[in-house]
């Protein structure tokens, strides 16, 4: 055991030093604990849990290691977690000695953390083993639920800094499917069967006399039969049945002609070495295979902890606080029903539309409405789902089911239930229509020209023209194309949900914009302090005062001004009060400090037109001055804003009031439609309403008021400061710093878009070429062995070759950590944010 | 010349093995990460971490 030597003294540091858990400086409170520092309890809490175990080897592997963890869990926080529903739901395996579970933990995010992890075991009686996968951001841990239970487990990582996410749309879905997998096997079959093919199709090509054994000939054939079969069957499946599926639905997608292709080259090979007559192409089509999976491979680029499909389910928390008889209880939120009691403290979200029953509610609507002020309730009134409480714990009587509350009837709505993806045409499908028509009226014209004349040349160029015609120049050059353009915008801090996303950006001729959170800054809004008359400007000692006063508040209007202070010491503050939806008063350093609306200040309320928020100020019954609160916009917004004019018609949608009218015209333009004051379902409204006009539109939003919109919009893109936190369904995901950037990001996919439609030039040239030789009959295996890799390669080059080009050129993924300052995260500054960004890639 | 036949075999079937080890992998899962593992091999097993002081301390 340790020396108990715990001084845990709270001193008040004046000097600035950090914590030897997590790094952060130790402002207010220092704790000393066994000769170290210490930020907070939580981190004092984790030292010692890893000294007790000697695992302080993690603090060698990084100079930060650790995050803060949560100082406290409030005691029924995971209490739904000895629901037997709940763990039924949760855990992957369970008999009585040994139960299997997976959790995604965000706070993952360096080297030591994958060591800590993987040494719960020593941590936790109880723990059996614990594996991590980086990428994920998940960890798996067997357990022996006899001696450790769920909710145990779950506090202790959230002890030790990794509080695991655990929500909603996780129960409803089991563990993912291994399609990546079933792709690798397919790829590695296809690739043995042609690297085997082309060795054993060698002999045949360089076989220049006829000297080869005939003997061996047959046993070639036979054996490059049997190579390609698992190919046809297995490798090549899925394009067989993609192109049967387009067939049913009457529409000609790129698989069609490309299993044309290779079924024909497969038959025609067979045929030729059955027959005796020819060596069989049997290597081109097995190296086609393999390229064309190659490129399926590339283009499947997925951000494996970004989820772009969500629903409500995911905003809400897991469980909630139920008031009983007998005390209170955490319970899975789908267990709530009408009538219940319960608890919702500050920063929880209100689960379902409810009655206040008891404190008094300062609702947080910012994520649901784009509202910037919080709104005032008193008991009696009914508060609507969604909204996030800012101050003390509340009571409430649910009113309705959490399925039918106010916030969720927008996913009732008709746009959530259409499938996007399948109404898009893709260039490569939309080409391979008249692609295919014109391949085989060619192959059918040869036909015809050869039969009367000899009807052996005629059926060879018949079959030759399908096999060198197969679009498989055209089939390469998206995926790669598109998969390269995925990345390099992924390295900018752009992330797609797919490529069918890319090729919906550059048709987009409208944009629509959402004010709260995507063209303003949540964070660090600006706040202005003005002297009222003669008065002088704040001295630093008030500042410091005023500071220490609104760090008592929970109100977000206390806590923005507290933190525009740069005031340090922190100062005791005497009788404080805080009067809701009007103000706060303290005695700071002897003087009365009263902060609040006209009305709490003055004694009336001031007619003026601006409606931003602002908090008066009084020293001592003196009037001194005014905090405005502006709402702040994106550096470069306007710059943004000039260079998008001319090329997209812009329109924002605000669900805020019109306060900011003039700032926005100066922005964007008198002429721009502006909207303010906007429920979800008129956002979503409003882009229908553009997009029965023939617009293409692109929505940009961050909050609930806006998944609507962005799953009505062909392109829904979410802002996000912070991936971990969530953001609604949608089809891609910008980092907030990087939306300025949005229209070189346009204009990249636009070119890409045009290089793709270059390499369809080529890949028609190679075909003219292949053609000539095909349709005089004349296609031998050796040339067709040579043509189709060859225009291929050409493909792939160009394709990735000029996107990194361009991307080079316009510095599209420019080393962005530049742009990135430390993002606030939860309050505490996050030093890791870029390295969590980079492992994403 | 016949020995070709016998080698052309035994050179695919031992390429088929080499496939056969391919797919293992990737059905075991050694696939479906390709991060972690890369760091994990050069984290030090602690010396007091080993299994059997492990052990020992849950038998304490």
């Amino acid at each position: 055991m340790l020396k108990e030597r715990n001084t845990l003294s709270q001193n008040r540091s004046r000097t600035n030093i950090d914590c030897y858990h997590c790094g952060l400086p130790c402002e207010n409170t220092r704790i000393e604990f066994d000769e170290k520092s210490f930020c907070c309890v939580g981190c004092k809490t984790v030292y010692e849990i890893l000294a007790e175990n000697d695992l302080c080897q993690y603090y060698a592997f990084n100079e930060t290691p650790g995050n803060s963890p949560l100082s406290e869990i409030e005691s029924t926080r995971y209490e739904y977690l000895d629901d037997s529903a709940v763990q039924q739901q949760l855990l992957d395996y369970r008999d009585e000695k040994l139960a299997k579970v997976r959790f995604f933990i965000p706070g993952m995010h360096c080297s030591s953390c994958i060591w800590l992890l993987e040494n719960l075991a020593t941590l936790a009686e109880g723990v059996l083993a614990s594996r991590v996968d980086f990428l994920r951001k998940s960890l798996s841990i067997s357990f022996d639920p006899a001696t450790i239970s769920l909710r145990q487990l779950v506090e202790m990582l959230t002890k030790i800094g990794y509080e695991p996410q655990i929500r909603l749309e996780d129960l409803s879905r089991k563990a993912e499917e291994k399609s990546q997998r079933s792709l690798y096997l397919k790829i590695g079959v296809a690739g043995f069967a042609f690297g085997n093919i082309m060795l054993l199709s060698f002999p045949e090509y360089l076989d220049i006399g006829g000297t080869l054994e005939e003997r061996f000939q047959h046993f070639f054939g036979a054996l490059n039969i049997l190579l390609a079969l698992p190919v046809l069957f297995y490798s090549a499946v899925d394009y067989f049945r993609s192109a049967f599926i387009g067939l049913k639905h009457r529409t000609i997608n790129i698989d069609v002609p490309l299993s044309l292709g290779m079924a024909v080259l497969f038959l025609r090979s067979l045929y030729d070495i059955i027959n005796g007559s020819g060596a069989g192409y049997m290597d081109s089509f097995a190296g086609l295979v393999f390229l064309l999976l190659i490129g399926k491979l590339f283009q499947q680029k997925t951000y494996d902890t970004l989820s772009f499909e969500r629903d409500y389910k995911s905003f809400f928390p897991i469980s909630v606080t139920r008031k009983e008889t007998d005390g209170e209880k955490g319970i899975p939120l789908s267990r709530l029903q009408v009538g219940d009691r319960i608890i919702v403290r500050n920063q929880e979200l209100i689960p379902a539309d409810a009655i206040l029953m008891n404190g008094d509610g300062i609702i947080d609507y910012s994520f649901v409405t784009g509202e910037s002020a919080p709104v005032e309730k008193v008991s009696g009134e009914i508060i609507y789902a969604g909204g996030r409480q800012a101050g003390s714990a509340i009571e409430l009587e649910v009113i309705k089911e959490v399925s039918q509350s106010y916030l969720t009837q927008l996913w009732n709505n008709a746009a959530f239930s259409k499938e996007k993806e399948s109404a898009i045409t893709t260039f490569a499908n939309g080409v391979s229509k008249y692609f295919t028509i014109g391949i085989i009226l060619v192959a059918l014209g040869a036909l015809i020209y050869w039969l009367p004349q000899n009807s052996t040349l005629a059926w060879n160029a018949f079959t030759a023209v399908l096999i060198i015609a197969c679009p498989c120049a055209l089939a390469l050059s998206t995926p790669f194309t598109l998969g390269n353009v995925l990345r390099i915008l992924g390295r900018a801090g752009f992330y797609l949900k797919n490529t069918i996303v890319i090729e919906t950006l550059a048709k987009i001729n409208t944009i629509v914009l959402d004010k709260t959170g995507t063209i303003t800054q949540s964070a660090n809004t600006a706040v202005t302090y003005h002297p009222v008359g003669e008065e002088a400007p704040l001295s630093e000692n008030e500042k410091a005062f005023i500071k220490s006063l609104t760090k008592n508040s929970t109100h977000p209007v206390s806590a923005r001004i507290a933190n525009s202070l740069n005031g340090k010491i922190e100062q005791p503050v005497q009788h404080f009060r805080e009067f809701t939806g009007r103000g706060i008063e303290g005695v700071v350093g002897g003087h009365l400090f009263r902060l609040g609306n006209d009305e709490f200040v003055y004694g009336t309320s001031l007619a003026e037109s601006d409606s931003a928020p602002r908090a008066f100020l009084s020293i001592d019954g003196t009037i001194k001055g005014v905090f405005r609160l502006a709402n702040d916009y994106r550096p470069g917004i306007q710059e943004f804003a000039e260079r998008l004019h001319g090329r997209f018609r812009l329109a924002l949608l605000s669900g805020d009031h019109d306060g900011e009218r003039l700032r926005l015209q100066k922005i964007f333009g008198r002429k721009m439609p502006m909207r303010f004051r906007q429920a979800p379902a008129d956002k979503l409204n409003y882009i229908r309403d553009l997009q029965i006009n023939e617009e293409k539109v692109l929505m940009i939003g961050d909050g609930l008021n806006d998944a609507g919109a962005l799953q009505q919009s062909d392109t829904g893109i979410a802002i996000a400061e912070d991936l971990n936190n969530f953001f609604p369904a949608c089809d891609a995901i910008l980092q907030a710093g990087q939306l300025t950037r949005l229209d070189r990001f346009l204009r990249f996919i636009r070119a890409a878009m045009n290089i793709i439609k270059m390499n369809f030039g080529i890949s028609l040239l190679y075909n003219i070429v292949g053609l000539s030789f095909a349709v005089q009959g004349t296609l031998s295996p050796l040339i067709c062995a040579i043509l189709m890799p060859l225009s291929s390669i050409t493909v792939i080059l160009i394709a990735t070759g000029a996107t990194n080009g361009l991307a080079r050129k316009w510095q599209i993924d420019a080393p962005w950590k530049a742009e990135t300052k430390t993002v606030v995260l939860d309050g505490q500054p996050q030093r890791n944010t870029t390295v969590q960004l980079e492992e994403i890639q | 010349m016949s020995v070709m036949f016998l080698l052309i075999i035994a050179s695919l079937l031992f390429a088929a093995a080499f496939l056969g080890a391919f797919l293992w992998a990737v059905r075991n899962g050694q696939y479906d990460d390709r991060y972690t593992p890369a760091v994990r091999m050069l984290l030090d097993e602690t010396p007091g971490l080993s299994q059997s002081d492990h052990r020992e301390k849950k038998n304490r």
